[in-house]
C-alpha cells in the first residue's frame, strides 16, 4: 500500500474512532443528573415544553441517532442554555475562542520543541558536567509542578510583585499577554521533550556512526543535528501525539487561570449548564484535532526513520 | 633498511586516560594507553595485537584524535599535530581527509537513516571534493564498484544489506576522501569466517592499488600475521613487543607474545596436539589500578623482583626488533 492509501485508510478510522468519541460523550453526558432547563424557578410543565421544543423527551437512541444526522450535515445544533439560539457551529468558530485557544496552545507547543529539543541535545553533549547537572534539576521541577502552581506563581511574582506582565490575559490583545499563559502551558511538556532527547541521544551520540561522522571531518555541531538528534527523535515524536492531548486539558486550566476567553474555559462552563451540543461539539472538535495529530506523528515517523515501515498490513 | 622508509605516523609516549567518577568527588582514571611510542612507515601495514580492554582500540581513536589525548606527541607525514608539551593542538579537519577509520562493527557504523549515497557523499561535501552533481554520483558508484558493490546500491539504506556488504560500504566510505592512511580497527572480527578472508583480500589489494598504510588492529593472531608487515603486540596499555611480522611470529621474545603465539590453533592437528601451551595465571589486571613496574609482573612466569618495582622500556634486542623486559636486558 502506498502513502496515500495509507492515509486514506488511516481517515476512514478516524472517522470511525470521532463516532466512539460521539457515543461515549453523548450518553454519559446524559447520564448526568439534571437538564439545561433546571432552574429554582422553572415549573414541571415550563421544563417539559423546552424538553419537547428541543426534541430532549425522545428516548436517547433516536436522540443520538437525530444528532449525527445532523452532524452529517453540517449541523451541530444550537445552545440550549449559554447563548441560547445560537448555532455551535457559530460559537465554535465564529466568536474567535477556537482562535484563541489554538494560538496559545501551538505557540506552547512550539515553544516546548524549539527549547526542549535543543536543552536536551546541549544536556546529553555536556553529560555529568556542571550544566547538565544544573538543567536536569530544573527540567525535574517543571515536570513535577503542576500548571495550576505555576500559572499563580506566575501571576504573583511578574503580574503582581513585579508588575512586568498583566494579570488578565484576556483576548490576548497585547505581546505581554501572551508570555505567561505560553510558557505556562509549554514548561511542563519542555521539560519532558529536553528528558527525552537528552536520554535518547546518549544512546546514539555513543554509537559508531557518531565517530563516522567526526571521522569525516564534520563539525561537532553538524555531528550532533544531523546524525545523532535525527536518531534520537523517534521518542519525541512519539511524545508529541499525547502532547496535544495534555496541551489542550492544560488549556482548561490556563485559561481559567489568566482569564482568556478560549475553548477551554467554555468547554468547562458547558459541562456546568448541561448545553449538550456545547459539550458535543467542543469535545468532537477537541477528538479531531488529537485524532490529526496522531496521524501526523505517525507519517512524521516515516520522514524520520525511513526503515519504518507504517504502510505495512498488520500496523 | 628502515632507515631509509618515510615514517607516515608516529606517536611519542601517547597516553590516554579516561576518567571514572568512583564515588562522590572522587575521580580516578582508567589508564587506556600508557606511554605508546611506535611509528608506522609508508606503505606498510602495522598490526596491533593483545587481548580484549588492552587499549589497542584506544590507541587507533587517540591517534587519530577521536579522544583527546592525555599526554604525548602524535606526528603525521612530519607535522606535529599533537604535542601536549609544547601544547601543539591543530584544527584536525584537513587530517580527516588524510587519517581515515574502518569500525568493528559494520552496521553500527553507517547513520541508520542515511542511503549508503548519502554516507558516501557527505564526506565528499566536508572536504569540497567533487563539487558537480554528476562528478559526485560517479565518484560515489566508482567507490561503490571498487569494494565490489555496485552503483545501484547508493539508494539504499544500511540495513538492507548483510554484514559484508556494510563492511564494505564502510571501506567506501572511509576511501571516499582519498586518505593515505587508515586504522582498521578489528574490521573482520564482527563477520563470518567466509568474509573475512574477502574483506582482508579487499583491503590488501586497495593497499596494493593506492598505496594505503594501515594500522590494523585485531585480536586474531593469524590474521595479523598474514596481512601485517609488522606487528605490535600490547598489554594493559602497553606496547610490550614490536617487530617484522615473521620474526616476531617466529621468534616471540616477550614472554606475553610467546604466551599469546603459544595459542594460536596450528593447522596440523598432530603438531597442535603435541605442542607445549603456555597458560597464564589469573585474569587481565584492572586498567584502574594497573600492577607497578612491568604490567605483566603478576602473571608472568619469570617474574622477579625487579619486575615488581620497576617498569621495563621497550629495547632493540634484534634489528628491528623491540621488547620491554627486565629479563631480556639480564640475559643480553
Amino acid at each position: 500500500m502506498d502513502m496515500l492509501g495509507y492515509t486514506l485508510k488511516r481517515m476512514a478510522i478516524s472517522v470511525l474512532t470521532l463516532l466512539l468519541v460521539a457515543a461515549i460523550t453523548f450518553f454519559l453526558m446524559n447520564a448526568i443528573p439534571g437538564s439545561p432547563f433546571m432552574t429554582e424557578k422553572s415549573t414541571p410543565q415550563q421544563i417539559a415544553l423546552a424538553n419537547a421544543k428541543y426534541g430532549l423527551d425522545k428516548p436517547l437512541i433516536v436522540q443520538f441517532g437525530n444528532y449525527l444526522k445532523n452532524l452529517a450535515k453540517g449541523d451541530m445544533g444550537v445552545s440550549l442554555k449559554m447563548q441560547e439560539g445560537t448555532s455551535v457551529s457559530k460559537i465554535l468558530f465564529g466568536q474567535g475562542k477556537f482562535v484563541l485557544s489554538m494560538k496559545i496552545g501551538l505557540l506552547a507547543l512550539l515553544v516546548a520543541v524549539i527549547i526542549g529539543i535543543p536543552v536536551g541535545v546541549l544536556q546529553a553533549y555536556y553529560r555529568g558536567r556542571w550544566i547538565d547537572n544544573i538543567l536536569r534539576v530544573i527540567t525535574t521541577m517543571g515536570i513535577a509542578m503542576p500548571g495550576f502552581v505555576v500559572a499563580t506563581l506566575c501571576l504573583f511574582e511578574f503580574g503582581v510583585t513585579l508588575g512586568w506582565l498583566p494579570v488578565q490575559s484576556n483576548s490576548l490583545e497585547t505581546f505581554g499577554a501572551y508570555v505567561m499563559p505560553v510558557l505556562t502551558l509549554a514548561l511542563n511538556p519542555m521539560c519532558r521533550i529536553a528528558k527525552l532527547t537528552r536520554t535518547s541521544m546518549l544512546d546514539s551520540i555513543s554509537q559508531d556512526y557518531i565517530r563516522t561522522a567526526n571521522a569525516k571531518g564534520l563539525k561537532t555541531r553538524v555531528v550532533l543535528f544531523k546524525h545523532a538528534l535525527r536518531n534520537s527523535l523517534i521518542p519525541v515524536i512519539t511524545y508529541l501525539g499525547p502532547l496535544t492531548a495534555g496541551i489542550i486539558t492544560g488549556a482548561l486550566v490556563v485559561e481559567q487561570i489568566y482569564h482568556i476567553p478560549g475553548l477551554g474555559n467554555y468547554f468547562v462552563s458547558s459541562i456546568l449548564n448541561r448545553d449538550y451540543p456545547v459539550i458535543m461539539g467542543t469535545t468532537l472538535l477537541l477528538a479531531a484535532l488529537i485524532v490529526i495529530m496522531n496521524l501526523v506523528v505517525d507519517i512524521a515517523y516515516k520522514i524520520v526513520d525511513p526503515r519504518i515501515n507504517i504502510t505495512k498490513k498488520g500496523d | 633498511m628502515s632507515g631509509e622508509r618515510k615514517k607516515l605516523v608516529e606517536t611519542v609516549k601517547l597516553r590516554k586516560y579516561f576518567p571514572v567518577s568512583s564515588g562522590f568527588f572522587k575521580t580516578s582514571h582508567v589508564q587506556a594507553v600508557q606511554d605508546v611510542s611506535l611509528h608506522i612507515y609508508e606503505g606498510e601495514t602495522l598490526g596491533l595485537v593483545g587481548e580484549s580492554g588492552c587499549g589497542k582500540t584506544t590507541y587507533g581513536r587517540t591517534l587519530l584524535q577521536m579522544y583527546s589525548p592525555t599526554s604525548g606527541k602524535i606526528i603525521y607525514d612530519g607535522q606535529t599535530i599533537y604535542d601536549s608539551e609544547k601544547n601543539i593542538r591543530v584544527d584536525m579537519k584537513p587530517y580527516r581527509r588524510k587519517m581515515q577509520l574502518i569500525f568493528q562493527d559494520p552496521s553500527a557504523s553507517l547513520d541508520p537513516r542515511m542511503t549508503v549515497g548519502e554516507i558516501i557523499g557527505e564526506a565528499l561535501d566536508i572536504h569540497k571534493l567533487y563539487p558537480g552533481k554528476q562528478d559526485r554520483a560517479d565518484r560515489i558508484s566508482e567507490l561503490l564498484t571498487r569494494v565490489g558493490l555496485n552503483s545501484e546500491h547508493a539508494n539504499r539504506f544500511p540495513h538492507e544489506f548483510s554484514g559484508g556488504q556494510q563492511q564494505r560500504i564502510g571501506i567506501a566510505r572511509a576511501l571516499a576522501v582519498e586518505p593515505q592512511f587508515i586504522v582498521c580497527d578489528e574490521p573482520i572480527s564482527a563477520l563470518d569466517v567466509s568474509i573475512q578472508s574477502q574483506v582482508v583480500n579487499m583491503l590488501e589489494d586497495l593497499q596494493a592499488q593506492i598505496g594505503l598504510t594501515y594500522l590494523f588492529i585485531a585480536h586474531d593472531l593469524s590474521v595479523v600475521r598474514h596481512i601485517s608487515n609488522r606487528i605490535g603486540v600490547m598489554y594493559l596499555g602497553c606496547l610490550v613487543e614490536l617487530g617484522e611480522s615473521y620474526e616476531l611470529c617466529a621468534h616471540p621474545i616477550h614472554p606475553y607474545s610467546q604466551t599469546l603465539l603459544s595459542a594460536v590453533p596450528l593447522t596440523d592437528p598432530e603438531k597442535n596436539r603435541t605442542r607445549s601451551r603456555i597458560l597464564l595465571q589469573g585474569d587481565i589486571p584492572s586498567p584502574l589500578n594497573p600492577p607497578s613496574g612491568c604490567r605483566f609482573h603478576t602473571r608472568c612466569p619469570y617474574a622477579t623482583e625487579r619486575c615488581a618495582r620497576e617498569m621495563p622500556q621497550l629495547k632493540e634486542h634484534a634489528p628491528g626488533h623491540y621488547a620491554a623486559c627486565h629479563m631480556l636486558d639480564a640475559g643480553a
